[in-house]
């Protein structure tokens, strides 16, 4: 089993060159220079500037030779080997002087300086709030519209999932501002500060209400197919409470399903807070990550989509480490 | 009597589906004495397992709703009881084992697990005391090593021993009465033999009454003591029995006797058959449910429904017509 996730991580690799090399290309080939105020309506920069910065940042070098040296590494005027994106180093940020990609992103700001108070900190929290926020109404929500098929109480539940998987969070989160913010004036439509928690309820419901009601539906799909099994007749047959059948016996089956989907799930919570962040000025990497682009600073867009992809790949790898634990039937080859 | 186990009167079920109402089982009664070995046979759809489920409550509801009928079992009316009360008689004195092994055992839970949960919830043994007597089941319906098998999971084990496991978890209460659902209808022949011996040896041990459904009429004549036929949701012939093979009464069971292969008949004979389908189930029927099959039907058998008569000794048949003579029943 060790040999077959060991292969699995190997596998990375050619997904990540892939991955550096896609959006090397289309970003450059993006019109555009990171001092070209044309994106943000303001001056450029003189030539002669512009030229300098060029080769400060190695933009003179061919296009072929800047992938490869932020990908992999290249030779300095000393010629000493500076190690690229493959070593963790993800250049420095072309807009915020003196300081590194992984700084920008994973060095806390503000007078905290724990972990969490990082861009990558505050969007991993918010992730992990969207997906508590998920599991706790999901999970239930589904449970009870399974065992309640074709009451009210399930045809509510399907209308409101439904509606939860088809409504954008834009549209959500404007919604909830303009009711929570403008109208009842219980948080401020930006907020001072982040550490109180009440200003992390609304993101949170955005951006999980999505994953909320997929996994809702997703239980309920598995319940209802685990409630015809036969092992679960004989659970009843051996005159077990309904609790226990339910819980015991039918849950820890219609749950496989459902757990596996968690690890991509919070890949992409954390990722795909984009507009989440955009739209409660929340001070993540998602918000960071769009600047960038507007801005066209080329190695934080490099960075940033280099995270992105390893934190999805990894997911997607742990799903299968992650099944071997609750599906007894599951033995990967040796 | 205190020797009824199990009384059902008038049982009737019923199914909704969008199609209308199924009327699975319509009207069954049959008793079980201690010790006593029922053979329940008929075709498939013919309501057996129906009326099996329906007396330990758990037919799925919806859609399917008992509509009539008693089910006394020692006395005390099963169909009445809250869901409460008859939790404590299934598993406990009343038990059952299903048709398909492969399925019926809860893929995630080890063996060893399922088999306590009936211990600890109605002999009230502790979770060590359980996991003792669990491995004392297994070894008891032979399998080897019980101990260490406990901890693995029903794909650890063949077909035949998953079965033999859910014939040690249906046993593991000492019940009263065991109701086995076509227990080796999945099984192949080998296997089958193998846990009929089983039962048969514990049947023996134990001495409960069992309530056999099946449709393989070779298993009740070396199992059963009894015999009842169904069709069409009826019961329409029960018979000792020896009785009801040499003595069959009604054109039905006289049918599924005789097609059953033979080893004392011709090579190439081809195997005769009952013509026609078995009944669907939309309406109650107000006629003889085997009328458009039968070959000895009559005006009567389209206007009215016969019931069951005594014919011999314990044996007793539902039809109009008397098939030794041909003519009508007087």
């Amino acid at each position: 089993m060790i040999n077959y996730f060991l292969r699995r991580l190997l596998w990375l690799i050619p997904v990540m060159f892939t991955v550096s090399l896609v959006t090397f290309f289309i970003m450059r080939s993006a019109p555009g220079s990171p001092w070209d105020g044309a994106a943000e309506n303001r001056r450029s920069l003189d030539p002669a500037t512009q030229k300098a910065l060029e080769k400060f940042y190695g933009l003179d070098k061919p296009v072929w030779r800047q992938f490869l040296a932020y990908t992999f590494g290249d030779f300095d005027d000393d010629k000493k080997f500076v190690c690229g994106a493959m070593c963790g180093n993800l250049g420095p940020s072309y807009r915020q002087k003196g300081l590194t990609i992984q700084q920008i992103l994973f060095v806390p700001f503000g007078d905290n300086d724990s972990f969490w108070y990082s861009r990558f900190g505050y969007s991993l929290r918010l992730g992990l709030f969207a997906l508590a926020i998920a599991i706790i109404i999901g999970i239930p929500v589904g449970m009870i519209a399974a065992l309640k098929q074709n009451t009210w109480v399930d045809y509510l539940g399907l209308f409101t999932t439904t509606a939860g998987v088809s409504v954008p969070s834009f549209v959500l989160g404007l919604f909830l501002i303009i009711i929570f913010a403008s109208m009842l004036h219980w948080i401020n439509v930006i907020p001072k500060t982040w550490n109180e928690l009440k200003y992390w309820i609304l993101p949170s419901i955005v951006l999980g209400f999505n994953t909320s009601s997929f996994t809702a539906r997703l239980t309920r799909a598995a319940m209802l197919e685990v409630m015809r099994q036969d092992y679960v007749r004989t659970a009843r047959a051996k005159g077990l409470a309904e609790r226990v059948v339910v819980v015991g016996h039918m849950l820890k089956n219609a749950l496989i399903p459902v757990v596996t989907i968690l690890g991509p799930a919070l890949a992409g919570l954390v990722t795909g807070s984009f507009i989440v962040e955009t739209l409660f000025s929340f001070p993540g990497m998602g918000r960071a990550y769009i600047q960038s682009i507007g801005q066209r600073d080329y190695s934080m867009i490099m960075g940033t989509t280099l995270i992105y992809a390893l934190l999805v790949a990894l997911a997607n790898v742990s799903v299968d480490f992650v099944y071997v634990f609750i599906d007894p039937r599951i033995r990967l080859e040796k | 009597m205190p020797d009824l186990l199990l009384d059902v009167k008038g049982l009737e079920t019923q199914f909704k589906t969008p199609d209308g109402i199924i009327h699975a089982v319509n009207g069954v009664s049959f008793v079980l004495k201690e010790g006593e070995t029922l053979g329940v046979v008929g075709e498939s759809g013919c309501g057996k397992s129906v009326t099996m489920l329906s007396v330990l409550g758990l037919i799925p509801s919806p859609p399917g709703k008992i509509i009539a009928g008693e089910a006394f079992f020692m006395g005390q009316d099963l169909l009445k009881m809250s869901s409460e009360e008859i939790r404590h008689v299934r598993g406990a004195q009343l038990s059952m084992v299903f048709q398909d092994p492969m399925t019926s055992l809860n893929p995630v839970l080890t063996v060893g697990h399922q088999l306590e949960e009936p211990l600890m919830l109605h002999v009230g043994m502790s979770r060590n005391q359980a996991s003792e007597r669990a491995a004392e089941l297994l070894g008891m319906v032979g399998i080897p090593k019980p101990k260490d098998r406990l901890k693995d999971y029903p794909h650890q084990f063949s077909g035949g021993m998953r079965q033999r496991v859910m014939i040690a978890m249906a046993l593991s209460c000492s019940p009263q009465v065991l109701i086995a659902d076509e227990p080796t209808t999945a099984l192949d022949v080998t296997i089958q033999a193998q846990i009929i011996e089983l039962v048969k040896r514990l049947r023996d041990e134990i001495g409960m009454a069992i309530v056999w459904i099946t449709h393989d009429l070779g298993i009740v004549a070396g199992l059963a003591q009894r015999v009842a036929v169904m069709y069409g949701g009826f019961i329409i012939e029960e018979s000792p029995v020896a009785d009801l093979y040499t003595n069959p009464e009604h054109p039905y069971t006289i049918g599924l006797l005789g097609s059953l292969p033979r080893l004392d008949q011709k090579i190439n004979k081809k195997l005769t058959s009952i013509e026609g389908l078995p009944p669907v189930l939309y309406q109650k029927p107000h006629f003889c449910p085997f009328a458009p099959r039968c070959k000895w039907v009559m005006e009567r058998c389209w206007k009215e429904n016969p019931t069951l008569e005594t014919v011999g000794p314990e044996h007793r048949v539902a039809c109009w017509v008397d098939t030794k003579t041909g003519r009508p029943r007087s």
